[in-house]
């Protein structure tokens, strides 16, 4: 089967070399003897809507959902779905939700969303699910079982009233170095659901689940950790093929433990350095080999981007779609058996940052 | 070392304010640059000389090279009009057929690592020969009228002996594409009153005004993000690729037909150089024409702003006016005031609503307006 493509990050590579023409669609035959196809899907996170008054809404971050969803929008052929995956507002209000989906709305094909910490404040979580339904749920798609969790819960501190509001919950969760509340977490009531989920399952059926919070431990510090991270994975690791596909920290990451890959998605809103200077003891900072490409002030949307997720034998490759520079692929190794940068723009290659004024 | 002054017959008409001293070096040309400028990039594989410059000159003044024998180089980049053709919005080429872009000046054009508004050329000697094939500019069908009238008219034979040493019969595009550059290395400009001022330690060299208007364009006004000025020089550009939001609005909501279809054609053989200047829609799309990159809709080339104030109107598709218009565009957040467009998704990341006010966009013009070089000053378009 051949069909035209005009992803980016084929076409780059010129349409003199012949490589628009084909896109490999075939259908890969696994050894358990099942057939399945490979796909792609859009993963667009973290766009932060933030509300300054009325119909007055901080203008960066709109502009980095809008440009994603447009630039989304160009891949052709379709992409069989786009993810969003969480942290659509930024100061938990119904009316960062309510605009923050408007945009979302104009999104070619069909819409999943993950939960995320600033989408939850509001109300617990109700309003986003009447917008997007069930927190957490699960989904097959073309041989490949998909998990979409809630990994942002924590200890129920507002059932004391202890922050009775949306802005004051957020207040107290979102500070990087010192968030008054638990950790992130599952919880024992989801972890019952998805074993449950996850028991209905072939063990050689691919899994890609999808979080906010990394289920993973890398910083406390800045809540990147999920702190029943070793649970969820305890009951993921019988999977032979499992990918876990985090938003929350802003930035390109990549990590394996034990059987499960993991790969963070870039934000449309601002990307976070990696937070090495605070790495202290107990963080359990997983090593970074490759330093994220150029965050350059002045380009608001440097750093940013979305990204378009390829499945091939039920393993992902992310082509991360940089805004103001090339694109960077991350993808799994089965030599090495974890997650490799397959392209990656060198510094002597990048646009350099603005070296006057 | 003597300044040799006869090679810069047509030159001197429009630089000859400009402290250039052309230089026998020893071995080839050595050019001292004007107040503000970096050392003149000249390629490897075609150093300056005076016969080239001169035959060059030549060229790029011959009507010859187009079908109809009204249009040369200098019909759009005349050097009256600072190598512009001001007031045109976009430009017209043979049988007064009209493009889809504005004529960008020459001048500084040597300082550029890309040519065309949209990057598509990598060299001035690659730039000079587009123009005489393309359907709305010069038209001709192919290269051959032109290699037949060097090969056989006896000025032309004589340059090309003392320019490449070579007969007739033995001159190619590739020669005259190198003649043509080389006369255009020539078109620079510097030492205007802001370089007197910057670089000169001249402090009388600007007014109040402008010198305000520089605080806003390195402060607020943010326009030296793009537009460059470094420490010891300043081209003004960053030679990169920005969609400021500009054209874009005439072809907002038909970007995924247009892209489509036109990464088609291309996959089909058809000449960007020739579709760009033929529809004004495909125009729009900008860089992406030539990187297929989904970033660079509607991207166009960061310009110099030397000798801004006298190459109105301005943008790839000359849509404003004044200067006043430009930073009002700016000032806006890559939208004219009045625009009822929606706001553009793929504007570039660093252009956002300044809020200057109206004392500050006459200070941005002002400064603008020092940029000027002297000899270009009765180029003005009144």
């Amino acid at each position: 089967m051949t069909r035209l493509i005009t992803r980016r990050s084929v076409i780059a590579a010129g349409a003199a070399a012949g490589t628009l023409t084909t896109l490999p669609i075939s259908m890969v035959r696994l050894a358990f003897g099942g057939t399945r196809e490979d796909f792609s899907f859009t993963y667009i996170s973290d766009s932060h809507i933030q509300q300054i008054k009325g119909a007055s809404f901080v203008r960066n971050w709109d502009m980095g959902l809008k440009r994603a969803v447009a630039e989304a929008n160009l891949i052709t052929p379709e992409a069989d779905f786009v993810m969003f995956g969480g942290d659509l507002a930024q100061l938990g209000k119904k009316e960062e939700l309510d605009h923050g989906a408007e945009m979302l709305s104009h999104v070619k094909g069909k819409l999943h969303s993950v939960m995320g910490e600033h989408d939850y404040y509001l109300d617990l979580g109700e309003y986003w699910s009447k917008l997007y339904g069930p927190q957490w749920y699960s989904f097959d798609h073309k041989g490949v079982h998909f998990v979409v969790l809630n990994s942002i819960l924590t200890t129920d501190e507002w059932t004391f009233h202890r922050w009775p509001t949306a802005e004051q919950r957020m207040l107290e969760m979102a500070g990087l170095d010192n968030p008054n509340g638990s950790p992130f977490m599952v919880g024992e009531k989801q972890r019952a659901w998805l074993k449950d989920d996850l028991d209905k399952v072939s063990k050689d059926t691919p899994l890609i689940v999808f979080s906010h919070s990394p289920l993973q431990k890398i910083y406390k510090g800045w809540n990147f950790w999920t702190d029943d991270a070793e649970q969820v994975q305890a009951l993921l690791q019988p999977f032979k093929t499992v990918n876990v596909i985090y938003g929350h920290v802003h930035q390109i990451q990549y990590n394996q433990i034990g059987n499960i890959s993991f790969n963070a998605v870039m934000a449309t809103a601002w990307p976070w350095p990696y937070p090495d200077t605070y790495a202290q003891a107990g963080a359990h900072v997983p090593v970074l080999t490759v330093p994220m490409n150029r965050a350059d002030p002045f380009f608001e949307r440097d750093a940013t981007g979305w990204q378009m997720i390829d499945v091939n034998s039920g393993r992902i490759t992310a082509r991360y779609q940089l805004w103001d520079n090339g694109e960077r692929v991350v993808g799994y190794d089965p030599k090495l058996g974890k997650p490799v940068d397959k392209k990656y723009q060198e510094a002597i290659v990048r646009k350099a940052p603005q070296l006057h004024y | 070392m003597a300044r040799v002054a006869n090679v810069w017959k047509s030159v001197e008409t429009t630089l000859v304010a400009l402290p250039l001293a052309a230089l026998l070096a020893a071995g080839g040309w050595a050019m001292a640059e004007p107040l503000g400028l970096p050392k003149l990039p000249v390629p490897a594989d075609n150093p300056q000389s005076p016969e080239k410059i001169a035959l060059g000159d030549k060229l790029f003044h011959d009507a010859r090279f187009s079908i109809d024998g009204t249009v040369s180089c200098s019909t759009c980049h005349n050097d009256k009009k600072a190598f512009t053709d001001s007031p045109l919005r976009v430009s017209e080429g043979h049988h007064k057929l009209t493009g889809t872009r504005n004529a960008p000046s020459v001048i500084n054009a040597a300082y550029y690592t890309s040519q065309f508004w949209d990057g598509r050329s990598i060299s001035l000697e690659d730039q000079s020969q587009h123009p005489m094939v393309n359907p709305v500019e010069m038209g001709l069908p192919d290269h051959e009228p032109v290699l037949k009238i060097v090969r056989e008219d006896p000025g032309y034979v004589e340059g090309f002996k003392k320019a490449f040493g070579k007969s007739g019969r033995d001159v190619t595009m590739d020669d005259v594409k190198k003649a043509i550059a080389s006369f255009e290395r020539t078109v620079i400009s510097g030492d205007s009153p802001f370089d007197k001022w910057y670089f000169g330690g001249d402090r009388n060299a600007i007014s109040d005004q402008a010198k305000r208007g520089f605080d806003l364009y390195v402060g607020q006004g943010r326009c030296v993000s793009c537009h460059a000025i470094e420490q010891t020089q300043a081209l003004f550009t960053d030679n990169r690729f920005h969609n400021i939001g500009v054209g874009i609005n005439r072809i907002q909501g038909d970007v995924p037909r247009l892209a489509a279809e036109f990464l088609k054609a291309k996959a089909a053989g058809a000449s960007v150089d020739k579709t760009v200047l033929a529809d004004p829609m495909v125009s729009e799309l900008g860089r992406f024409a030539v990187t297929n990159s989904f970033d660079e809709i509607g991207a166009f080339k960061t310009t110099t702003l030397r000798n801004i104030a006298v190459t109105a109107p301005y943008m790839h598709d000359g849509s404003l006016k004044t200067l006043k218009d430009v930073v009002k565009h700016y000032n806006e957040g890559g939208k004219s005031p009045g625009d009822p467009t929606p706001v553009n998704p793929y504007l570039s990341g660093g252009i956002r609503p300044l809020d200057l006010k109206d004392q500050q966009i006459d200070d941005l013009v002002a400064f603008l307006e020092t940029l000027t070089s002297p000899a270009y000053v009765t180029a003005q378009t009144k």
